[in-house]
């Protein structure tokens, strides 16, 4: 590992190493990235650009921080553009507004029978069938539209806080929640369709 | 009985509703209350709570390690690393 360190002599006197970039933080950035956002292709272009912005701005990292913790910082933010500009597109599109009756009767709110959760008959000690679940769940999470995805994941992956959601992709506390139970429903529905 | 608890004993979307909230957030003493008397009557939102809280597992322990860039696309990210470097 030494001697991959040695070869970036440009940048020993910068704090930081960036040939040996790619070798040592590319997967890890990319599981971050994926992760988060479940698009292989995104997260491709994301931990490229990251890189990229991490070279331009080499000459402002004092050593301070890890590399990685820094890099991860550089992605974070990209991340959360990302975010900001796949709700924008699909903020019309969406109608949040629109809570028809799916799932539930219109008048009574009752669950209509054919939308009855149902037990899935899963061992949740069995890795395998977590994994293929996991998978499944994937496929759902990619049919859901963009800002619902970004909203739910935004507050599960990252544990941010529900008001800063709400400021980063200009929502409100009540949209929020229709959000985040509309999402739910639609993904519980998925697997239920999709599982066994 | 108070109206707003009358409402809720029947009505799943709003019990629903409020399970997400319990687990994301907050719900109110008042909204805890209703949620407890909706649940106590109604298997199918009980599943539906157990289901709600495993998707969200599920979701969050798909770990960065399940994920690993393929040597093609390391290899030109490296390249391209390398190129930029030699531009200063």
């Amino acid at each position: 590992m030494q001697n991959e360190t040695d070869k970036g002599l440009t940048a020993k006197s910068l704090h930081s190493d960036p040939i040996s970039w790619v070798e040592k933080y590319a997967d890890y950035l990319y599981g971050f990235a994926m992760s988060r956002l479940r698009d292989e292709d995104v997260a491709k272009d994301l931990v490229q650009d990251t890189f990229l912005a991490g070279l331009q701005r080499l000459n402002r990292f004092e050593g301070n921080s890890e590399e990685k913790t820094w890099l991860t910082a550089i992605l974070k933010n990209k991340i959360a553009d990302f975010y900001r500009k796949r709700s924008a597109i699909n903020l019309k599109a969406v109608g949040i507004e629109d809570e028809r009756q799916d799932f539930f009767d219109a008048e009574s709110g009752h669950w209509t029978e054919k939308d009855y959760p149902r037990a899935f008959g899963l061992e949740v000690d069995n890795p395998l069938m977590m994994k293929e679940l996991g998978n499944i769940l994937n496929e759902c999470l990619a049919k859901l539209p963009g800002l619902w995805f970004s909203v739910f994941s935004m507050k599960h992956m990252d544990d941010l806080a529900s008001e800063l959601i709400c400021t980063e992709l200009k929502l409100t506390a009540a949209n929020f929640w229709v959000i985040m139970h509309r999402t739910k429903l639609n993904l519980r529905a998925c697997l239920q369709k999709n599982w066994n | 009985m108070t109206s707003a608890l009358k409402n809720i004993i029947y009505n799943c979307r709003q019990a629903t509703f409020l399970i997400e909230k319990r687990i994301a957030g907050k719900i109110t003493a008042a909204e805890t209350l209703q949620l407890h008397v909706h649940l106590a009557g109604c298997s199918v939102c009980k599943i539906y709570q157990q289901q709600s809280i495993l998707i969200n597992k599920v979701f969050v322990g798909f770990g960065n390690a399940d994920f690993k860039l393929d040597e093609a696309f390391k290899k030109t990210l490296t390249e391209k690393i390398e190129k930029e470097i030699n531009k200063n």
